[in-house]
């Protein structure tokens, strides 16, 4: 296998709803093992732009590729639901909202991709998701339905959902946004530990001290545009463009 | 009030509102497998199924259901349909109720939140596989009050086919009115076991609802 080629690329990323361009062009690449913030004004792209990795947009232009593998690639319908439908597995995705299953409980909500999709035994699929809700501290949960638990809990059981179809990537769409304050580090310490553990990973976040604790790139968006990259310590104390300092001022300023 | 003729004709329309119960059951069988395929189509990616769906839901809710089990009964002969009427009415019953029944569906997949189907795609289920397991499920438990409205409707509509002899609960009492002359005592009997039937379906539409919600 060829290490040094990107985990993650983007190629030209176009996407309109309606009239509206909200993908302008858009090329990044992630390599294995990185960790990618995305950050930006609301409206400015990031969602649809996690999104068309995993294709639950699709693109009108350009290619998103897994891997060596193009993600969006011209099939027939059926070829293209099989195909996408193996690509999805190999990526996990932690939304906003949790989005966990309610009529399920924890450990049915982490083991019924594995169990379904890959055929994995019961006892093994259970005992699967205890090892991952070990990983985010939630193992005495494994019981509980969703509607049990708090947010921070919610939001670290599905990222132990994702975890269990062990993706090579993990997609974060501001996984705290929807948090109480005092509920957002548990979730930042799990994706934390996560980084150590050299997942890679695409996060679009709001909150620029976490982004610049746990990226080793940062970008920033606006406008459906990358306006800026670069480390989080060229980016955050050294910003080029006028639009990335006028952003970070107004965050500094609350 | 004539007791004694309400003693003598209860046994009577008890046996009538049996056959009513019947007929009940056999459009709502009917209803509920036509509204599945009804709503799948609305539901469905292709504008032509999606179309034809939408016809369908307005047809059978845009014309008296009398004028359709006329259309039936009396216009089926002519063009090779033929049924004895317990059986026209029960299909013309079922497919009308199945209009409302496709709309209860619909609106119980649709009220599940978005989320969830792209959760569930995003773990790499296909879009079957998560209407199966992720959003039926939860859809479910939201579409029993409305299919339970629905029910208690067609429990009351199937009063309707009196008119075209099917020896149910209305036509017997309209027959006994011919040789009795009590109408009050008559109709009075037939509402009240009305009545029963639909609080029984009542009862268990409550404890279906109930069982579901137990569950999450
Ligand atoms: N399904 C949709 N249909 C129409 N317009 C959409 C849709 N989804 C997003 N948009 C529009 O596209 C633009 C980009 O939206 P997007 O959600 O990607 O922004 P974002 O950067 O994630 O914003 P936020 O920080 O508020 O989450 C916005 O103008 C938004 O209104
Ligand atoms: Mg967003």
């Amino acid at each position: 296998m060829n290490d040094t080629r990107p985990m993650i690329e983007v190629r030209g990323a176009r996407k309109f709803f309606g009239p509206l361009e909200v993908l302008k062009g858009i090329d990044f690449s992630v390599a294995r093992g990185q960790i990618v913030a995305v950050i930006g004004p609301s409206g400015s792209g990031k969602s649809t732009l996690l999104r068309s990795i995993n294709h639950l947009e699709t693109l009108d232009g350009g290619e998103v590729w897994l891997d060596g593998v193009q993600v969006n690639q011209k099939l027939d319908r059926r070829s293209f639901e099989r195909h996408i439908n193996g690509v999805r597995q190999q990526m996990g995705m932690v939304f906003q909202h949790f989005n966990l299953f309610p009529h399920l409980n924890v450990a049915e909500n982490i083991t019924i991709a594995p169990i379904k999709l890959k055929g994995m035994a019961k006892a093994e699929a259970r005992a699967l998701a205890l090892k991952m809700l070990d990983k985010v501290g939630l193992a005495d949960k494994i019981d509980a339905f969703p509607a049990r638990l708090s947010g921070g809990q919610k939001q670290r059981v599905a990222i132990a959902r994702a975890l269990a179809m062990q993706p090579k990537v993990m997609l974060f769409d501001e996984a705290t946004s929807a948090l109480d304050p005092e509920l957002v580090d548990e979730v930042n310490l799990v994706m934390k530990q996560l980084a150590s553990e050299h997942m890679t990973m695409v996060i679009v976040t709001h909150e620029m001290r976490f982004a610049a604790e746990v990226a080793d790139r940062v970008i920033f968006m606006a406008d459906g545009a990358v306006v800026e990259e670069g480390s989080p310590a060229e980016f955050f104390r050294n910003p080029k463009q006028e639009r990335t300092r006028s952003f970070l001022k107004k965050f500094l300023n609350g | 009030m004539d007791i004694a003729l309400i003693g003598r004709i209860v046994p009577v329309f008890v046996q009538a509102a049996w056959t009513t119960v019947e007929l009940s059951l056999l459009s709502l069988a009917l209803g509920l497998a036509v509204a599945a395929l009804v709503a799948m189509l609305r539901l469905s990616h292709v504008a032509a199924l999606r179309f034809a769906g939408a016809a369908y839901v307005s047809v059978f809710r845009g014309t008296p259901a009398l004028i359709q089990i006329f259309l039936l009964y009396f216009g089926g002969p002519q063009v090779g349909i033929q049924f004895e009427p317990f059986a026209a009415g029960a299909i013309a019953l079922g497919l009308n109720i199945a209009a409302y029944m496709a709309e209860s569906i619909r609106g119980g997949v649709l009220s599940v939140d978005r989320g969830q189907m792209e959760a569930a795609r995003s773990l790499g289920f296909g879009e079957g596989q998560s209407m199966r397991w992720i959003v039926l499920p939860q859809a479910a438990k939201l579409m029993i009050r409305p299919l339970g409205v629905n029910a208690v409707a067609l429990v009351k509509g199937t009063a309707l086919v009196a008119t075209i002899s099917v020896v149910e609960l209305t036509y017997t009492a309209q027959r006994f009115i011919g040789s009795t002359y009590k109408p009050f005592e008559i109709f009075a009997v037939t509402a009240v076991l009305y009545m029963i039937m639909v609080y029984g379906l009542t009862l268990l539409i409550d404890r279906l609802d109930r069982a579901y919600a137990g569950e999450a």
